[in-house]
């Protein structure tokens, strides 16, 4: 198995599909494009548990391009945007 | 010597038992149900502990952090730092906590103890933690943080036991503790350090079993799936419709024929006159009339609080955050549009928890377009003076179906303005993030329902015995004097002061196919919706003398045509007809501005709104 948790490629949250499980790595504002400022948007990310090692999967997706994303980190469920979601860093 | 007020306040993120934990201590009934940001104000009660000490306690909006980024998480943070004016800093925090899942609020929590208040943390939803196997090695936590800590549970009888006995324990050696205050907004650094330190805690302290709520899992399945959670969210606001119209007839028929009765022995038994008349017309035919919509109006808070409580709220939020996107808002404004079902005023309120600016002044300005109980009445006495009770495909009341067009039509226009305002004010606007909580479902509790219920159902009587009946002892006035000279053939109410206003202004509503009664109602029906519904059954019960005992949508089939009826929908889709909920956007926006703004553009929509549909409908050959 190749699949192992440090080999996997980094890659956004953002551009995750449904299902998919994984552990942040790093948060890295600036490839979010998002309307709040670098600093606002990780800090909200990790106000809501989104910080290097939690746990996440992908749960659910929206209609409309697959937007937003509800995301399970750790022992909660969290609605997000992808925009915003590209802020998160996974493997 | 008695001992000085104890001041609690209680602190935690949205959704971990707060509210519900005020009401337990307070016996108070303030508004509790399962989404994240339920409550928007600070709201003080108080108690006795066991052991006779006088508490004054303060229910907060819920918050992530002391950062304030939105209205009310500012409440929180300015009175936790005591920087609201004339508040006393509490003498202890209550940190409470959501039990299933105490990562954010063990953070939180390390904020907090930078504030050098007192601290206690408490563990609520205890019993939910026990049923899913999660164990907190509570005395290992209490070490490790500093602070007492206690588990409860707010929303069972005696769940708070402990808290208060602590709460005696702690109030007898509080006194010289408070340190001083070092907190300051943390940086990125530093949150992601808090964040790091909360999760070693709770490693060390908590045992969670690798189970998640599979209930929850299941139900998000289907409610949350990409196509299939909009069919259901469709679907629940249709049945909700149709309910409205189906099942609360019987219990409106009754009390119809209650009033009825009571109509008939107040002119047998009181002589002509006016005494006779004020009874009759004005209180039985108005009053009344209104308050044979009181089944309809429980029915949809009924739907809107099983929803709240059952945790669908965020879940809608997210299946329209896109749809909602388009309007150039985020799903987070559902939540408080759908509230608005019920009352605009609370979803007013409501969008205190969106933090840009713009967002919420844009969803404050279309929140009075969301269909409200108030227009219940004015929407069911026309649907069911002229759409005939036919079922259509079989199993569709056509007139569930009508209601459920004017809903759609409110939400509808509701995006449409939204989408406007993005469209001419607001160009170079970056969407603002979506980012919420989804709760785990709860069965809905029975008694928190029922108070609800209870709670608006007195509301809504409280309202027509006060509100409602001035503007109805005022209408039977107008329409009663002066009275017509001896030997008078035309019907006595032409000769009365509502006749004269009414006439005056029927040159400006007939282009829209209204007449002068329509006029004399519509006028008090800017106090509240609901008076005009009130006013017509006075107007017409004046008018009409003796054969007054006929129901007003009888009368109103024989006196309007479709198209005027028609129009009048139309109208009460945009009319700005609620005085309260004016105030309220007064004193959300700060603006007197923002409220001429708000009645202007609901007032000339719904003219040119009836104007149109007049006109269509007499030249489809409804007039
Ligand atoms: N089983 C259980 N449910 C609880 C308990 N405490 C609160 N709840 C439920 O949790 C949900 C949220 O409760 P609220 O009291 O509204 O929470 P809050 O902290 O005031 O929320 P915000 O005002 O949004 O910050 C409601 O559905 C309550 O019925 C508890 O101890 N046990
Ligand atoms: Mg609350």
């Amino acid at each position: 198995m190749t699949d192992t948790k440090d080999t996997r490629p980094h890659m956004p949250l953002g551009l995750a599909q449904r299902g998919y499980t994984g552990v942040i790595q790093q948060l890295s504002a600036r490839q979010a494009g998002s309307a709040l400022s670098d600093i606002e948007l990780e800090s909200r990310l990790i106000e809501l548990g989104f910080v290097e090692g939690a746990r996440v999967e992908v749960l659910h997706e929206g209609l409309v391009g697959r937007d937003p994303i509800a995301v399970r980190v750790d022992s909660i469920t969290i609605a997000v945007r992808r925009r915003e979601a590209m802020a998160i860093i996974v493997a | 010597m008695e001992l000085p007020l104890l001041h609690l306040a209680l602190v935690g993120t949205p959704n971990s038992g707060k509210t519900s934990l005020f009401n337990a201590l307070t016996g108070s009934r303030q508004k509790v149900a399962n989404y994240p940001g339920v409550t928007v104000e600070r709201k003080e009660g108080f108690f006795v502990t066991p052991l006779g000490r006088q508490v004054s306690v303060v229910d907060l909006p819920g918050t992530y952090s002391l950062r304030g980024r939105s209205p009310d998480e500012e409440i929180t943070r300015d009175f936790v730092l005591g920087k609201a004016s004339g508040e006393t800093v509490p003498d202890l925090v209550l940190c409470v906590a959501d039990s299933t899942n105490l990562r954010l609020t063990i953070r939180l929590l390390l904020e907090l103890k930078r504030t050098g208040r007192p601290m206690v943390l408490v563990l609520n939803m205890f019993d939910i933690a026990a049923r899913r196997g999660i164990t907190v090695d509570v005395e290992r936590l209490a070490k490790e943080l500093g602070l007492p800590v206690v588990t409860s549970i707010a929303v069972r009888k005696g769940g708070t036991a402990d808290l208060l006995k602590l709460t005696d324990e702690i109030s007898a050696k509080l006194a010289a503790e408070a340190e001083d205050n070092s907190w300051r907004a943390l940086s990125v650094a530093e949150l992601r350090a808090t964040q790091r330190e909360a999760d070693r805690i709770i490693a060390d302290c908590v045992s969670l079993p690798a189970r998640p709520d599979t209930w929850t899992a299941r139900i998000d399945a289907v409610v949350l799936h990409p196509v299939g959670g909009l069919v259901v969210l469709a679907l629940i606001l249709f049945v909700m419709f149709q309910a409205v119209f189906a099942w609360a007839q019987p219990a409106m028929d009754l009390l119809k024929s209650g009033f009825d009765m009571l109509g008939e022995f107040v002119q047998a038994t009181l002589p002509d006159g006016l005494l006779q008349s004020f009874l009759q017309n004005g209180v039985i035919a108005g009053v009344g009339s209104v308050i044979v919509f009181l089944p309809q109006i429980i029915l949809i808070f009924l739907f809107i609080l099983l929803l709240e409580d059952f945790g669908y709220m965020a879940r809608a939020a997210f299946l329209m955050d896109r749809i909602m996107g388009g309007a150039g808002l985020h799903g987070r404004a559902f939540i408080p549009l759908l509230s608005s079902f019920a009352c605009a005023i609370p979803g007013i309120m409501a969008t205190r928890v969106i933090d840009n600016k713009r967002d919420r002044l844009t969803t404050i300005l279309i929140a009075p377009l969301m269909t409200c109980s108030a227009r219940i009445p004015v929407y069911t006495l026309i649907i069911s003076a002229f759409i005939p009770a036919r079922d259509v495909w079989g199993f569709i009341n056509l007139q569930g179906l009508v209601m459920f067009g004017l809903y759609a039509a409110g939400i509808v226009s509701a995006l449409a303005v939204s989408f406007l305002i993005k469209f001419f004010m607001l160009r170079d606007y970056a969407p603002a993030p979506f980012m919420l909580e989804l709760p785990d479902y709860k069965m809905p509790r029975l008694k928190s329902i029922v108070i609800g219920i209870y709670t608006r159902a007195k509301m809504f009587l409280v309202r027509a015995g006060t509100t409602i009946f001035s503007m109805m002892v005022l209408i039977w006035f107008l329409a009663s004097f002066p009275q017509p000279p001896a030997g008078a053939t035309e019907p006595a109410i032409d000769f009365s002061l509502a006749a004269i206003i009414g006439k005056a202004l029927e040159p400006l509503l007939a282009p829209v196919g209204f007449n002068w009664q329509i006029a004399v109602a519509l006028i008090p029906g800017m106090a509240a919706r609901e008076v005009a519904v009130a006013a017509l059954g006075t107007v017409y019960a004046i008018e009409g003398g003796k054969e007054a005992a006929e129901q007003i949508g009888q009368v109103l089939a024989t006196k309007w045509s479709l198209a005027t009826a028609l129009s009048m929908l139309a109208w009460y889709i945009f009319a700005p007809q609620c005085a309260s909920t004016l105030a309220v956007i007064r004193r959300e926006t700060g603006s007197w501005a923002w409220m001429a703004v708000t009645f202007t553009y609901m007032l000339v929509l719904a003219y040119a709104a009836s104007l149109v549909t007049y006109n269509v409908a007499v030249a489809l050959g409804a007039g």
